[in-house]
């Protein structure tokens, strides 16, 4: 389906539609521009069509340009293989358009962070609370991704105001933002009648970090260190999507063996990101010995990381336009090697944990999120598939994924014993893509060099452990970057995990939380 | 159960089984810090561990160094769930406007005597963020910094050859 192939089936929907302008950007994106009068109807309609959940939803600030804010809508075609970006003008003087939030849910949040960041209203969102600029220490009325804005801010504070569940014999309880255990700061305020959750309300951008405009400025290779650190656990996948982008906009195809071994090194971070997450949800059901073996297997992958590129977390290793660290014959035979006593190990660790009836009883219909509600949220990635929902980037974007017979994994009951035997079956699966990939290596991995010095934006995305980690690069007519905007699978899943806890007792949210293993750093930016 | 049993037996102690360079280091510096802690702390160094805006690497990092390979509380550190039980705050990432206030609350809570650590670049400086609209001061400027730990993000190795230097030195 290309761009007028989209456009007419737009047009059963909305007879009197008319696009503004639209273009096949790349082969795997198209960009559709309409007016703001008929921006809401179209994105019903593209929703409706695909369908896709909002993956992105984003403003841009080009009033200094051409007196507007843009306004992009990121839509996915899975099995067309095409991302589809509907953008519309705001002109300055009236900076609001219309909400799509409740229509579609996961359009909702992206709102709010447009509103709090740029200032521009969508007119009917219910809920226009702050997220990330908490209301404690940030005043009123500045908006950080607004060109013009300046450091020192002024203006009032206020208070943040929690959804309150009232009634005989409902409790509040706080959590956070310090929790327990060596982990990321949120705040979880549970409402609990007698035991059960009744509802649990999320309030994050606790480790807000101003990413989004700290890369304003930056030319796209010095960027790449920042995208790293924007989440520790996926900085690979990161730099993976943010390499892309800026490789498509200057027009750079990898070598064949970097996209190869950008594929080994995914499959590295996501199957440490896995065992870990078994190791977490062993931990909070109290089930140490597992847990313990557990936790070797990842400290055995990040060694073996440690082995092939001089850093446990993949960091340092991708670049634009290639990758700086080859798999030779030696440190392939140290990867196949290891992969063996790892994937020995695993299997054990899942006979152990399968073999105690203890366990399942703990996992089993616990922290239910079903697949209408999921499909409802626009959940993404892991947990989408957990609920039964099949979307993996894999699958549908990859060409070297696709001639290695990828399977893509999905499980029916989205209860926590789903998502731990997805993270089973996944772990394997990852398994033996490294190794086909290993047998495809051949070459030199060269770096090829492009500079960009034009403006053009283009998007890039990785399946990450958790789902698919996008980032929507936009650069001026100097080649820096003018906008970049980054979506983590997180922030489109937290919502999910307050419908999943529904009904479950509170010593179980623990166990419900690390079966999502949703990013801190990754959602609040 | 029976599974349990023979991977126990099988696995043996872990510690064996990984580069024996590696293990011997990790021992050395260990069986010292333990005695340094037994000396100056009464038998255990509790820390509380905060995120004030890291990206998570540095607390994986510090989860492995509890892992069996490393096993931090075998030498006497062990990491708690309160302050009110930590002779030392580890604070990672750099401080975002948000959890300043939970910092000094969380340091607030601790009993005397107390020290700060700061673990990671980030905890340093701020690292590639210091620019940003959102992050505060550095945490040596809001909290009295005792120690170090660099890296980014510190491999679980460094992090406790780093707390064994500091606690030689300590009075």
């Amino acid at each position: 389906m290309d761009g007028s192939e989209i456009i007419s089936s737009i047009k059963k929907i909305l007879p009197d539609f008319s696009a503004l302008l639209a273009a096949q950007d790349y082969p795997d994106e198209i960009s559709i521009k309409v007016t703001p009068r008929i921006f809401k109807d179209t994105a019903l309609a593209l929703h409706k069509i695909l369908p896709s959940p909002v993956m992105m939803l984003f403003a841009v600030d080009q009033r200094k340009l051409s007196g507007v804010f843009t306004v992009n809508a990121v839509f996915v075609h899975l099995r067309q293989k095409q991302w589809i970006i509907l953008n519309m003008d705001i002109a300055q003087e009236s900076p609001y358009f219309d909400s799509l939030a409740k229509n579609i849910h996961s359009a909702a949040l992206f709102e709010r962070e447009i509103w709090e960041m740029f200032g521009i209203a969508p007119k009917g969102n219910p809920d226009l609370r702050r997220m990330n600029l908490h209301n404690e220490v940030w005043p009123e009325g500045n908006f950080p991704l607004r060109k013009d804005f300046k450091k020192n801010t002024s203006g009032n504070l206020s208070d943040y105001k929690f959804n309150s569940v009232v009634g005989t014999g409902i409790f509040e309880v706080p959590v956070g933002p310090v929790h327990a255990g060596i982990i990321g700061p949120g705040h979880f305020r549970f409402s609990v009648a007698g035991e059960p959750i009744v509802n649990l309300e999320i309030r994050l951008g606790f480790t807000h970090r101003g990413v989004e405009k700290l890369f304003e400025g930056k030319s796209p290779p010095e960027a790449l260190a920042l995208a790293e650190c924007v989440c520790g656990d996926s900085s690979f996948a990161y730099s993976v999507a943010f390499a892309m982008a800026a490789e498509k906009i200057a027009g750079i195809a990898v070598s064949e063996k970097a996209v190869y071994l950008r594929g080994i090194f995914l499959e590295l971070e996501r199957i440490y990101n896995h065992v870990n997450d078994i190791s977490g949800i062993a931990t909070d059901v109290g089930f140490s010995f597992p847990a313990a073996y557990a936790a070797l297997i990842k400290e055995a992958i990040l060694q073996l990381n440690d082995a092939l590129t001089a850093s446990r977390y993949l960091k340092r290793v991708n670049v634009i336009g290639g990758v700086l660290i080859d798999i030779d014959a030696a440190k392939k035979a140290i990867l196949l090697d290891s992969l063996k006593r790892i994937k020995k190990d695993f299997q054990e660790l899942v006979r152990m944990l399968n073999s105690s009836v203890s366990f399942m009883d703990r996992v089993d219909h616990t922290g239910v999120l079903i697949r209408k509600t999921a499909a409802d949220l626009g959940v993404v990635g892991l947990i989408a598939r957990a609920s039964g929902i099949p979307t993996d980037l894999r699958r549908y974007f990859s060409v070297i994924h696709k001639q290695a017979k990828f399977k893509m994994m999905t499980q029916e009951c989205g209860d926590v014993l789903s998502r731990l035997e997805l993270r089973f079956s996944e772990f394997v699966e990852s398994c033996r893509l490294i190794e086909e990939f290993a047998t495809k290596l051949s070459g030199s991995p060269e770096v090829k060099v492009n500079p960009v010095l034009k403006p053009a934006s283009a998007l890039g995305y990785a399946e990450g452990c958790r789902g698919p980690v996008l980032c929507w690069l936009k650069t001026d007519a100097q080649g820096f970057i003018d906008r970049c905007k980054i979506v983590d699978p997180s922030s489109h899943n937290w919502q999910a995990l307050a419908y999943a806890v529904l009904g479950n007792i509170i010593p179980d949210f623990p166990v419900c939380n690390k079966s999502f293993n949703l990013s801190y750093p990754g959602n609040d930016l | 159960m029976i599974y349990i049993l023979k991977n126990r037996i099988l696995k043996g102690i872990v510690t064996k089984h990984i580069e024996p360079g590696l293990v011997k280091t990790v021992e050395s510096a260990g069986w010292e810090l333990k005695s340094l802690i037994q000396e100056r702390f009464g038998r255990s160094l509790s820390i509380r561990q905060v995120d004030t805006g890291s990206c998570g690497a540095c607390q994986s990092e510090i989860i492995a160094a509890n892992n069996p390979l490393y096993d931090l509380q075998r030498f006497g550190i062990s990491f708690v769930a309160s302050p009110r039980h930590a002779d030392a705050l580890l604070v990672t990432g750099c401080v975002s406007k948000n959890m300043l206030i939970a910092l000094k609350k969380t340091y607030a809570a601790m009993p005397e005597p107390k020290f700060v650590i700061t673990c990671g670049d980030c905890a340093f400086d701020g690292g590639g963020f210091k620019d940003s609209y959102y992050i505060c001061e550095e945490v040596k400027n809001i909290l009295p910094v005792a120690l170090h730990i660099p890296g980014c993000p510190p491999r679980p190795l460094e992090i406790i050859q780093v707390l064994l230097r500091f606690l030689r030195k300590m009075e």
